[in-house]
């Protein structure tokens, strides 16, 4: 056979594997959502499916506030992370100054502390200010969690685009703001847009946070599937349904976006 | 007819007195069958006094992180917690818990069981109300036993259980002699190491709070507990936690199971076991002294100190943990499912009875179980299953970590009683308890 087509596909055959693996939690998931609960701990993929954990989990819970904050979360923390970022990458993009790569050395090192050792703190500033269990909160912490990534994306992002395209706009009499959202803002536009549907899913995503400064009025799907675990009692089939519940919005996003996604994660990576 | 004017005033003055401060109540609960059941019939108590109950729903271990750092720091965001017979009397004599013995001369405290009320008690002050409690004793296979012409006795012994389990087990067909609790944490493993500890004379401290786990008491019942794992037990034992083994046995594949108490309603549910007619129970068994031998645990209620609607928590405590609470649950869910272990009048309601026929081996092994004499010697704590300091959950956890790496071959019976002393030895003096 042809060594090309050989190499082919093996290479075909590794990227099914490997997307297989990487899927398989996520499928074995939806299964179990469909199993009664005596089934969901015997590993077997024959049984009779049922809908009976989405009617339990619809009852007992309601679904829908919690999946309005997490969209009110998701998205109020991303606009304002990339308010914050986009003026701070371009800053630090365009005008380095001696400290330039050591504060966005600094700003990354802020995400290897372990979020459990600044919680008490965060606790106190929360009840003190009044913003535990509020979504106003919520969006400002994941504001906070997420602006070290969304600032070193946008400044890589912005590195690429050459300095004498901001030159020649500042020849034309550009101010920096005008140069901000007429020359750089459109040509790097599939990597912002990357950013902010990762910053999403990075939200929607976050558990920590979010169980630990909501109750009752902000808490998002996170604290929705925490509500299904239980050390006494069957509650795979049923933590599955409430998970199948919390991850199909955002998974849905994210294939509509997917190409988009794609797109600005590879951008300016050939040049 | 005439009726008096005012016998109607004073109720609807009564009424619109509790709706003038109707509260909105934030309860902290954990995923638990009765837990469920309670939050279903709640609407009836916001019906009955107008107040609002907005539940947060939390794994266990999630629940206490969350309600712990809430308590410590006085942010008052819940004004009910559902807390354990473990953190009670350590949250009542820090002063985090409201005392709950006033909730009104309506509330029969003299008809919850003496050792629940002891176990959640601090100084004789009444810090959380019971809305059930367990204790652990013997599930076994009836017909498993008849097959192989066993019979176990009312108070089976440590020999006894070895015997049986030696003759039933047959891997063969799936049929595993024991099954046992090896999921290595304060409240998994450790729970039923603890207790087997107990009857086997032993001890985790002395009266200077010395550590006493390097002892020959220990190593009988390490050597027992892994003999039985290892030998009668299911592949893979040391991954095996309540859930998993309760899965295992009501799927028919235990002779064996000690555990939970309040496990049994659900393994006599054929709805959900397949193992429902042929599942007996007993004491659990002892070895050489009859102390300790089956674990006492209770979910309660408690009020946060923090919390400004204490009045109104404290209506919502008298409701959920009432006689009539639990007459509502027996005639809307059946009375097989009411919260079982804290209040003497279920044991002596017939309907009760008759719908669990395990009712009464479960007051027995509840009433026996007394977290304030568990163990041989005297000994400076309470607790059967525990010590109910602040330091033994990570003494727990991490001697519980110990013995399933004993229990997987990785290290002897004696370097894991060494281990294990020397680390809790550690912690204790690095809390400065040894005196």
């Amino acid at each position: 056979m042809n060594p090309k087509l050989v190499r082919k596909l093996a290479l075909t055959v590794l990227a099914w594997s490997v997307a297989g693996i990487m899927f398989f939690p996520v499928a074995w998931m939806l299964v179990t959502a469909f199993k009664t609960e005596i089934d969901a701990v015997t590993p077997s993929l024959v049984f009779s499916p049922t809908f009976e954990n989405f009617v339990v989990v619809d009852q007992r819970a309601d679904y829908f506030k919690f999946a309005m904050n997490s969209v009110v979360i998701a998205f109020g923390s991303t606009i304002l992370a990339l308010a914050l970022a986009v003026p701070a990458a371009y800053a630090m993009a365009f005008y380095p100054g001696r400290f330039t790569k050591d504060i966005l050395l600094w700003m990354l090192s802020t995400k290897m502390l372990p979020a459990v050792g600044v919680l008490v703190p965060m606790y106190l500033i929360f009840r003190n200010t009044g913003l535990l269990d509020t979504r106003t909160g919520l969006i400002i912490v994941h504001t906070l969690v997420n602006l070290p990534i969304i600032v070193w994306m946008c400044y890589s992002f912005f590195k690429d685009i050459p300095n004498e395209i901001l030159e020649a706009g500042r020849m034309d009499g550009a101010r920096p703001r005008e140069q901000l959202f007429y020359l750089l803002l459109p040509l790097t536009l599939p990597g912002i847009g990357s950013t902010a549907l990762l910053a999403i899913i990075l939200s929607w995503n976050e558990a920590f946070w979010s169980l630990n400064l909501s109750a009752a009025n902000a808490a998002p799907l996170t604290a929705f599937i925490a509500s299904f675990s239980s050390p006494e009692g069957l509650f795979w089939a049923k933590l599955s349904a409430a998970s199948t519940m919390a991850v199909a919005p955002i998974l849905i996003f994210g294939w509509l976006t997917q190409r988009q996604l794609v797109r600005g994660l590879t951008f300016g990576a050939v040049k | 007819m005439k009726v008096s004017g005012f016998p109607v005033l004073g109720a609807v003055l009564l009424a619109s007195t509790a709706f003038a401060h109707a509260e909105t109540l934030t309860i902290a609960t954990v995923n638990n069958s009765d837990m469920i059941i309670m939050q279903k019939l709640s609407p009836a108590f916001e019906q009955a006094t107008g107040h609002k109950l907005n539940w947060v729903v939390l794994e266990e271990n999630v629940l206490r992180q969350r309600v712990t750092t809430d308590i410590a720091t006085e942010g008052g965001q819940f004004d009910i917690i559902t807390i354990g017979a473990y953190e009670t009397p350590i949250w009542g004599a820090a002063e985090w818990l409201t005392p709950v013995d006033d909730l009104g001369d309506a509330y029969d405290y003299d008809d919850i069981l003496e050792p629940v009320k002891n176990g959640l008690s601090y100084e004789g002050k009444l810090f959380a109300v019971p809305f059930y409690a367990e204790s652990s004793f013997t599930f076994y296979r009836k017909d498993l036993f008849e097959a192989k012409g066993l019979t176990m006795p009312e108070q089976p012994t440590y020999d006894d259980i070895l015997a049986a389990a030696k003759a039933i087990h047959d891997p063969a067909s799936n049929t595993y002699g024991i099954c046992l609790r090896g999921k290595p944490g304060w409240g998994e493993n450790m729970a039923y190491v603890s207790t087997l500890v107990n009857t086997f004379g032993g001890k985790w401290f002395d009266m200077e709070w010395n550590t006493t786990i390097n002892t020959p008491e220990w190593k009988q019942a390490l050597t027992l507990y892994l003999d039985l794992l290892n030998n009668y037990g299911p592949p893979g034992a040391a991954s095996n936690g309540h859930n998993e083994n309760r899965a295992l046995f009501a799927s028919g594949n235990c002779g064996i199971w000690i555990d939970a108490t309040s496990a049994a309603g659900y393994i006599f549910n054929p709805n959900e076991s397949k193992v429902a007619d042929t599942t007996a129970f007993a004491k659990a068994p002892i070895a050489a002294v009859d102390k300790g031998a089956g674990w006492a645990w209770a979910w309660a209620l408690g009020i946060p100190a923090s919390s400004q609607k204490a009045d109104a928590a404290k209506q919502f405590l008298a409701w959920a943990t009432s006689k009539e609470y639990v007459e509502m649950v027996g005639e809307s869910e059946g009375w097989v499912s009411v919260p079982p272990g804290t209040r003497k009048s279920t044991y002596a309601n017939p309907k009760y009875t008759e719908a669990a026929p395990f009712a009464d081996t479960v007051l027995a092994a509840i009433l026996a179980a007394d977290p304030a004499d568990a163990t041989k010697d005297e000994v400076p704590y309470t607790g059967v299953q525990f010590v109910a300091i602040p330091e033994f959950q990570g003494i727990g956890t991490q001697v519980g970590q110990t013995v399933a790496a004993a229990l997987t071959g990785q290290m002897s019976v004696d370097q894991a009683l060494q281990t294990m002393q020397s680390a809790t030895e550690r912690t204790m003096k690095q809390a400065g308890y040894p005196k």
